[in-house]
């Protein structure tokens, strides 16, 4: 792997020479809380966060999106499909924990056999440039789901924050190709052994990973069992860690009409809402929040192995961090583990 | 690259009330455009999106076979929204479809068995179309016996009466169609589904089934099933599940890891046996 150097003052000139060519989103704060969003200069960017509160999914599947717009006539209706051109775009500062989301989303959208066009329109043109993790929070637990505060995972780029520098770790081609237009210098020897010092000091700061092996196998075999009931007590269907969640992706599509002229809308569902699953009959397969949190779980700690071979959780910590009642889901995986090891389900 | 999305524009060429209660009717529709229908082939058993601009999309299984060319039919309730737009819609009306999706029957394992069809209600749309794929003349010969139990809720409610009809004079075909309460006309079997398949002697070695219909129906169907000696593989059911995309993304139509759009909505008993209870 290569390895650049850049200074921390250099970062906004960096920025602003990126922003000639490229869209970019990064870490900016707004109404108080810090997001993703497109920026037309450096200013405002904040590289020291822990991390944002909304996941930047909504860069590859925004929270409404017109799939197709149409118009009727007298006796014609004519239909347009909306895949504008996008321009080369740069996620700048997202966690490795977000990088790693965008890998799982391409499992999920950009299978062969049914492909999302939309998605990969968008897609196409993202590059990672990615900040590891020196301050992981009490909530972060991506090494549990095989990431980590350094992951490289997803990202073109990684930077790694050692005091008055950045190390630049080169990942992919792309990356590569940027960094060479850039004319980077090359990290030297006492950089590399203090981005190490950096990343195992960082390392040593993440809560242990939650011991859970064979998770889904257990799983599978739990879902009639009556802890569900129990542990999802206080859930109140609210849905918010599915919004907030870097690889939840369920969605609804919706019409939109007036006037004669109208839009077929994809917009953010969430398996935790009653209606999600509700078929026109009235019957309802997931009928109460056990087990609407139930799938949730499932989906993501089994159902994803067997589809994707990967976990569908990178260990954010969002849905800890913002649950309205602190339903945490380390405690939720944990109490189901050990129950299912001693039978009590 | 195709877009999954985008629904091909369709022509309505009938749209005809079924049922007595007039909540279920058959849509038949052409192609707008040559080249869609080049392209458009397709297995018993599949289904697809429907839709009417403005109203949004609902899945319906296909209930015409693939061997008649020029139209589709989708026999539809009126249960919703979209539902209700498709109900409204006249000949020469514009109908949007996206498909075909998902899996089908599985028509070469079925090959040179004999078949079981039982059918439910509406559930009996996309066997009416199996059944009709097999009896054309240039399949029938690959297939063994076909026996056939459909049954509605009263007289009123059953679905394509004069096909029923020209069915019942066929020797190739055994059709016992019944209903759960006769009226003063009702001449045929009285009875609910699961207590007329009882009656049945099935060779149930070279037997295989598909099972389509409510799912009081299924539940009590299923064990009679296992006492005739059908075995788990040897008995497939069509399932129904709330979807949006149809092409395993939008999240809703899982049972367990399988998803009712993809993998489905045709599954073996013995498939389902390994999956959650949550259909």
């Amino acid at each position: 792997m290569d390895y650049k150097t850049i200074k921390k003052s250099e970062i906004t000139e960096f920025l602003d020479n990126l922003i000639k060519e490229y869209e970019i989103a990064a870490p900016i704060e707004k109404d108080d809380i810090v997001v993703f969003d497109k920026i037309k200069s450096s200013n405002g960017v904040i590289l020291e966060y822990s991390n944002s509160v909304k996941s930047p999914k909504k860069f590859v599947i925004p929270q409404f999106e017109t799939l197709i717009s149409y118009n009727t006539n007298e006796d014609t209706t004519n239909v347009k499909e909306h895949l504008d051109e996008q321009k080369q775009f740069i996620l700048f500062g997202a966690r490795p924990c977000d990088a790693r989301s965008f890998l799982f989303l391409d499992k999920v959208f950009s299978d062969e056999k049914n492909r999302d066009i939309y998605y990969k329109n968008r897609r196409d043109v993202v590059l990672i440039i990615s900040l590891g993790c020196t301050q992981p929070q009490e909530t972060c637990f991506c090494t549990t789901t095989g990431g980590g505060p350094f992951s490289s995972e997803g990202s073109d780029l990684l930077l790694v924050d050692i005091g008055d520098d950045y190390i630049i770790q080169v990942i992919t081609d792309k990356g590569a190709e940027l960094v060479k237009k850039l004319g980077l210098k090359n990290a030297q020897k006492d950089e590399l052994a203090e981005m190490d010092r950096v990343i195992k000091k960082s390392e040593a700061k993440i809560e242990p990973d939650l011991e859970l092996n064979n998770l889904k196998d257990k799983l599978d075999n739990s879902f009639d069992g009556s802890d569900w009931e129990t542990l999802t007590e206080k859930c109140l269907s609210c849905g918010v860690c599915t919004y907030l969640c870097p690889t939840c992706h369920c969605f609804d599509i919706v019409d939109e009409e007036k006037n004669r002229k109208g839009e077929r809308i994809r917009i953010w569902d969430s398996c935790q809402f009653p209606h999600f699953t509700m078929q026109a009959s009235g019957f309802n397969p997931r009928p109460t929040y056990k087990e609407r949190y139930r799938q949730r779980i499932m989906h993501k700690f089994s159902y994803c192995i067997d589809n994707y071979n990967m976990v569908g959780c990178v260990g954010c910590g969002r849905c800890i961090s913002e649950c309205p009642v602190n339903l945490d889901i380390r405690q939720v995986l944990t109490s189901l583990y050990y129950s299912m090891l001693s039978g009590r389900t | 690259m195709k877009n999954p999305y985008l629904p091909t524009p369709m022509k309505v060429e009938k749209n005809v009330i079924e049922t007595g209660d007039r909540n279920i009717k058959t849509l038949t529709l052409s192609f707008l455009n040559n080249k869609d229908e080049e392209i458009f082939n397709f297995i018993p058993g599949q289904f697809v999106e429907l839709s009417v601009l403005g109203a949004g999309e609902a899945p319906f299984g296909i209930a015409s076979s693939p061997m008649e060319k020029k139209h589709i039919d989708f026999t539809i309730s009126k249960v919703g929204l979209v539902t209700a737009q498709l109900h409204n819609l006249e000949p020469g009306d514009t109908v949007g479809m996206r498909g075909p999706l998902g899996n089908g029957y599985p028509i070469e394992l079925l090959r040179n068995k004999n078949i079981f069809i039982i059918g439910g209600g509406f559930g009996f749309s996309t066997l009416r179309a199996f059944t009709n794929f097999m009896l054309h003349p240039d399949n029938r010969k690959h297939y063994g016996d076909i026996t056939v139990v459909y049954g509605a809720r009263n007289p009123g409610l059953l679905l394509y009466k004069n096909e029923l009809s020209e069915w019942e004079q066929r020797n190739d075909i055994q059709l016992h169609v019944t209903v759960d309460k006769g009226d003063e006309s009702w001449k045929g079997k009285t009875g609910v589904v699961p207590v007329i398949v009882k009656e049945l002697s099935i060779d149930a070695e070279n037997t295989t089934t598909l099972v389509c219909g409510p799912p009081v129906m299924i539940k009590f169907t299923l064990p009679v099933l296992a006492e005739l000696g059908l075995a788990p593989q040897q008995t497939y059911l069509s399932l129904e599940m709330k979807m949006k995309c149809g092409i395993g993304k939008c999240g809703r139509c899982n049972i367990g890891s399988k998803y009712v759009c993809t993998d489905g909505p045709v599954f073996s008993l013995a498939q389902l046996n390994k999956l959650p209870q949550e259909y």
